[in-house]
């Protein structure tokens, strides 16, 4: 018995997991310290929650001088399970840095709005587990399990603010739609798991060449209901209803969480599923994103234009619509990667792109946050004369809406688009080129109207509080708009950072 | 040499943010904003001195020759460089630049326009400044892009924030349209970025469109024209032009027309002509064309706003005009001949340098009489300057005659060449048809006379008929600061009246080169 049982048991590369476990542990000792700590003490969870981000951020630094798996089947194909290479470091590179972020952000709201601090910090690290997690997953039961631990924390997080009814209705709505999703992609993975006899993804991707043909309308309707659920967390159009009044209902930072890490685990696993699972399907799904991502930046930017600047919440509501808008930007690459020889190629620019949107788009909430301590009803409108009132966040959200709309002095907005623009062409995509200039066009107006804005004379209403000291800029919050600005600055300045991703295969 | 380029690029920007930090210790100044008012005189001039010392360094015998070059990776991933140059077409154009920004900030160190804190208005001068250099200096196509843009978001808000009346309006409808274009034209860049495997204008130009295929050129041709045609601006692209100049304050005019305008037309001699020779063969008669519309248009819009009873605006006016002028341009590069673009580019030059002055003349008189409305200001008789403030009235029918082409001064050449060109268009142009447009082109001309002598006659002109004003108080006439900004322009328009073959000397061999492919 003993020689068999030493040829089951795995050897486990700690280092190689050290990003995803050293953020679960930091959430079960956030979990426990919260029973042990004392009311007014319970700050300092903020402290150790932070501290275990950066923690994982600090284990990537020694997987970077090679590949590393582990997880393997000791026979056989030897197919691991869990794999840290390229691809896997700058993702969770993302996930952590936009974890980060986000919690550097959530300091202060969380003693503005009274949520249970340890329950929060808790949920959050988890997800950050999850959304580590899912990089590295190379078979298709820990991709599901890598998403759903990243997800189920999440609807949590958008109804913690009890006391509000939207928070709880945007919960519900979040939760019934991502289940749905959830069952649909597990459908799907049985369907493929049924054809193809393994679940590890390059062996689904050898077996799927040669499928029975009796079977072969099984693999193709599960690689398509496969993509249903990463599509889901993309917020992909029609999967993107519940995004405008999910953000809306969530504490701020969770907002900016779903609409960053969020989407970068739905990005990852749509490229791990199609990439590198069913490249021979590549003529079922290759047409199906290009589809999705035209309708995807056409509705999501056409929402935000709708969006009236005067209404309460509208500048969530932008920001949510905008970021349904940039997912489609982002799925252009993947769609590509169906046409092209060289995918890995293709989706270095979904990457470098990602990149540059988490760095931005948390930088416009982290100043979205602090002008909502000022003004709690998140319109377009009070951001009036924001110049006049605190000049250097408006100079920084000014910085991150023009990144966005890919414009100077947003040089790396630009440039990623640009990488995003030569994919497609280079796919042979043209037409998918034409809807994303369009929709850039689109999308630049209303960018700039709320740029613009920043800088207009503020009104009477605004003159009459010229009185009132300014409200203090809470440190953390000061920070993170800070670090964002700052990644935003050196990307401008030496783009070549984010796009060497566009330009060497990633996976 | 290359260190004088790079730093008439670079010098603005270290500017800009300099002027954003507080002043050190001994240049304060009598007061904060008197102190930033002189940083933005001296940083100017220290560019203007940088890019005389270039010219001077330039050497004249090889024109055509790219100089001062500095090349450097920049985004190895998408194969951008920084490559800087300068050859006999952009030359002439970055020294223009630095004049006029130079005269620019000193007029304003007298005379600030009024609204919020000089502090931005320095730095956005300078930033502005920044970016029409590099767009003259660049040699590759994302970076002309960058540069392209680089000059909106200044100009946007010296219009929006120091303009007079309706100016944020003006400002947005300003940003809106070109930004609209230059989108276009960034996709029109792309392609031949992808299509010729470079964005180095310099080997973009030796291929001379042997690596692009028909197509591409036609759709490339027609993208990026269109985006410079907006900036150009090209009728019917020109509508956001008059709001623009009646809204800025005097030197964001200045600006705007001496020196922005030229940025979509040296793209055409730039890009187009040399990068997708088939394309521009095709678009041709087009431009030509629609440049002929604007001319006509630009006039017959000015002899409306001068007639009497039609509260015309001054500033409206001339830049009205400019989309008249900015036509002989486009026509003269429409020619695809060498003594056309020639002509266009002496155009180029010619109208910063009297369309500049005109600007600041319009700018003084309604300083003085608080309104640039010609009804207002003429009366019943004619606003009299020659009696009140004969040197404002000198200065202004200078500027109007130069304005209307009169042999002798920078007008007169650019316009004729174009004309000239027109009259032998390139091989495979239809004859006749340049023939029409040259003959209208020519009336053209006259109704630019006709609408100049007007403005002449009524803002000159009038009062009691012994030479003094009908009751009207004097003015200020001319001071001293005002000389100061005005005469080179003056000095220089008279020079290249007299002496075309300076610039000439020094386009024609670059505009060879680049109509033959670079080689």
């Amino acid at each position: 018995m003993v020689p068999l049982a030493g040829s089951v048991v795995q050897s486990v590369d700690w280092l190689a997991i050290a990003p995803p476990t050293v953020a679960a542990v930091a959430a079960l000792v956030v979990l426990v310290a919260d029973l042990f700590l004392p009311e007014r003490k319970k700050p300092l969870l903020g402290g150790i929650a932070i501290g275990g981000i950066v923690l994982a951020g600090l284990s990537l630094l020694p997987l970077l001088d090679g590949d590393r798996s582990t997880f393997c089947l000791t026979s056989g194909t030897r197919a691991c399970s869990y794999t840290a290479d390229h691809f896997t470091l700058v993702v969770q590179f993302l996930v952590l840095g936009g974890a980060l972020l986000t919690a550097l952000l959530s300091v202060s709201d969380l003693v503005d709005f009274e949520l249970p601090s340890g329950e929060y910090w808790f949920l959050l690290l988890s997800s950050v587990a999850g959304a580590a997690l899912l990089p590295a997953s190379r078979d298709l039961a820990t991709l599901v399990v890598a998403l759903e631990v990243a997800s189920l924390p999440a609807f949590a997080l958008v109804g913690l603010r009890r006391d509000d009814s939207r928070s709880s209705e945007a919960a519900l709505k979040f939760f019934l739609s991502s289940v749905t999703a959830t069952a649909v992609m597990l459908l799907g993975v049985s369907f493929v798991y049924a054809s193809t006899g393994t679940l590890h993804l390059t062996q689904v991707a050898d077996a799927l060449t040669h499928v029975d043909p009796r079977l072969d309308t099984l693999a193709s309707a599960g690689v398509a209901l496969t993509l249903v659920g990463f599509a889901f967390k993309t917020a992909a159009v029609p999967f993107h209803f519940w995004v405008p009044d999910t953000y809306v209902g969530a504490p701020l930072p969770i907002a900016a969480y779903l609409s960053v890490v969020g989407k970068a685990v739905g990005f990852t696993g749509l490229i791990l599923v199609t990439v590198v699972a069913f490249p021979s399907y590549a003529d079922v799904w290759g047409p199906v994103l290009a589809v999705l991502a035209a309708l995807t930046m056409t509705v999501g930017n056409v929402g935000a234009l709708r969006q009236r600047p005067d209404r309460t919440r509208s500048a969530v509501r932008l920001l949510a619509w905008s970021s349904v808008g940039q997912a489609g930007y982002l799925l252009v690459p993947i769609a590509a990667a169906a046409y092209t020889d060289d995918p890995g190629r293709a989706i270095g620019s979904t990457v470098a792109y990602a990149l540059m949107y988490a760095a931005v788009n948390l930088g416009a909430f982290a100043v979205a946050a602090l002008v909502a301590r000022t003004n709690p009803a998140h319109r377009v409108t009070d951001y009036r004369g924001l110049y006049a009132r605190s000049p250097l966040a408006a100079l920084a959200l000014g910085f991150f809406l023009l990144c966005l709309a890919g414009l100077p002095p947003g040089v790396i907005g630009l440039f990623a688009k640009v990488t995003v623009f030569s994919a497609a062409v280079d796919a042979g995509l043209g037409w998918l080129a034409v809807v994303m200039a369009v929709n850039v066009v689109i999308a630049l107006y209303y960018y700039l109207q709320w740029t613009a804005l920043l800088f207009r004379a503020p009104d009477g209403e605004a003159e009459r509080a010229d009185g009132e000291r300014p409200a203090r800029i809470p440190a953390p919050l000061a920070t993170a708009t800070a670090l964002a600005a700052l990644v935003g600055i050196a990307l401008s300045g030496a783009p070549q950072l984010v796009l060497r991703f566009a330009s060497e295969a990633l996976l | 040499m290359q260190i004088l380029l790079a730093a008439t690029v670079v010098v603005p920007l270290l500017g800009a943010l300099a002027a954003l930090l507080p002043a050190p210790p001994g240049l304060k100044g009598r007061n904060p904003d008197q102190a930033v008012l002189r940083h933005g005189v001296t940083v100017t001039g220290a560019v203007l001195a940088l890019s005389v010392a270039l010219a001077a360094g330039f050497d004249h015998d090889h024109p055509a020759r790219m100089q001062a070059t500095t090349d450097i990776s920049w985004i190895p991933a998408l194969g951008i460089r920084i490559h800087l140059g300068v050859d006999g077409v952009s030359l002439p154009l970055l020294v223009l630049t630095a004049l006029l920004t130079f005269l620019s900030a000193l007029y304003s160190y007298f005379k600030m326009p009024a609204g919020p804190s000089p502090k931005a208005f320095v730095a956005l001068i300078l930033v502005l400044e920044a970016g029409t250099l590099a767009s003259f200096a660049v040699l590759d196509l994302m970076l002309f892009f960058l540069a392209f843009e680089m000059v909106l978001i200044p100009m946007y808000f010296l219009i929006a924030r120091w303009g007079g009346e309706g100016r944020e309006r003006a400002a947005w409808r300003f940003i809106l349209y070109t930004l609209l274009g230059s989108v276009v034209m960034l996709l029109g860049l792309l392609l031949i970025g992808i299509k010729g495997g470079t964005f180095d204008m310099v080997a973009l130009a030796t291929d001379n469109g042997s690596g692009l295929s028909h197509t591409t050129q036609i759709v490339a041709v027609l993208a990026i024209g269109i985006g410079l045609a907006v900036k150009a601006p090209m009728w019917p692209f020109h509508s956001w032009l008059p709001d623009a100049h009646t809204a800025a304050p005097t030197v964001g005019s200045v600006l705007l027309a001496g020196v922005l305008l030229k940025m979509g037309t040296y793209g055409f001699v730039r890009i187009v002509l040399p990068i997708a020779p088939g394309g521009a063969h095709t678009f041709a008669p087009y431009l030509a064309a629609f440049a002929v519309v604007g001319i006509l248009y630009g006039s017959l819009a000015c002899l409306a706003l001068a007639r009497r009873g039609a509260k015309g605006d001054l500033k409206r006016l001339i830049a009205y005009s400019s989309v008249g002028h900015m036509g002989f341009v486009l026509l003269g590069i429409a020619t695809l001949t060498p003594t056309g673009v020639n002509g266009a580019l002496f155009a180029n030059i010619a109208h910063g340098l009297i369309t500049g002055l005109l600007f600041f003349l319009v700018g003084a008189i309604k300083d003085r009489h608080g309104t640039s409305d010609l009804d207002a200001l003429s009366g019943a008789t004619g606003a009299a300057l020659y009696g009140r403030a004969p040197r404002l009235g000198g200065l202004l029918a200078f500027g109007a005659v130069a304005s209307l082409g009169l042999p002798g001064l920078a007008g007169f050449w650019g316009e004729m060449l174009a004309m000239l060109g027109s009259f032998h268009p390139a091989d495979g142009l239809s004859r006749p048809a340049y023939l029409v447009y040259m003959a209208l082109a020519g009336f053209g001309t006259l109704l630019t006379a006709a609408y100049m002598l007007v403005v002449v006659r009524r803002v000159c002109m009038g009062g009691d008929g012994d030479g003094r004003p009908g009751g009207a108080p004097a003015l200020t006439d001319v001071q001293t600061y005002e000389f100061a900004a005005w005469t080179p322009l003056v000095a220089l328009t008279v020079l290249a009246g007299l002496w075309p073959a300076a610039l000439l000397g020094l386009t024609d061999p670059a505009v060879q080169q680049l109509l033959r492919g670079g080689n």
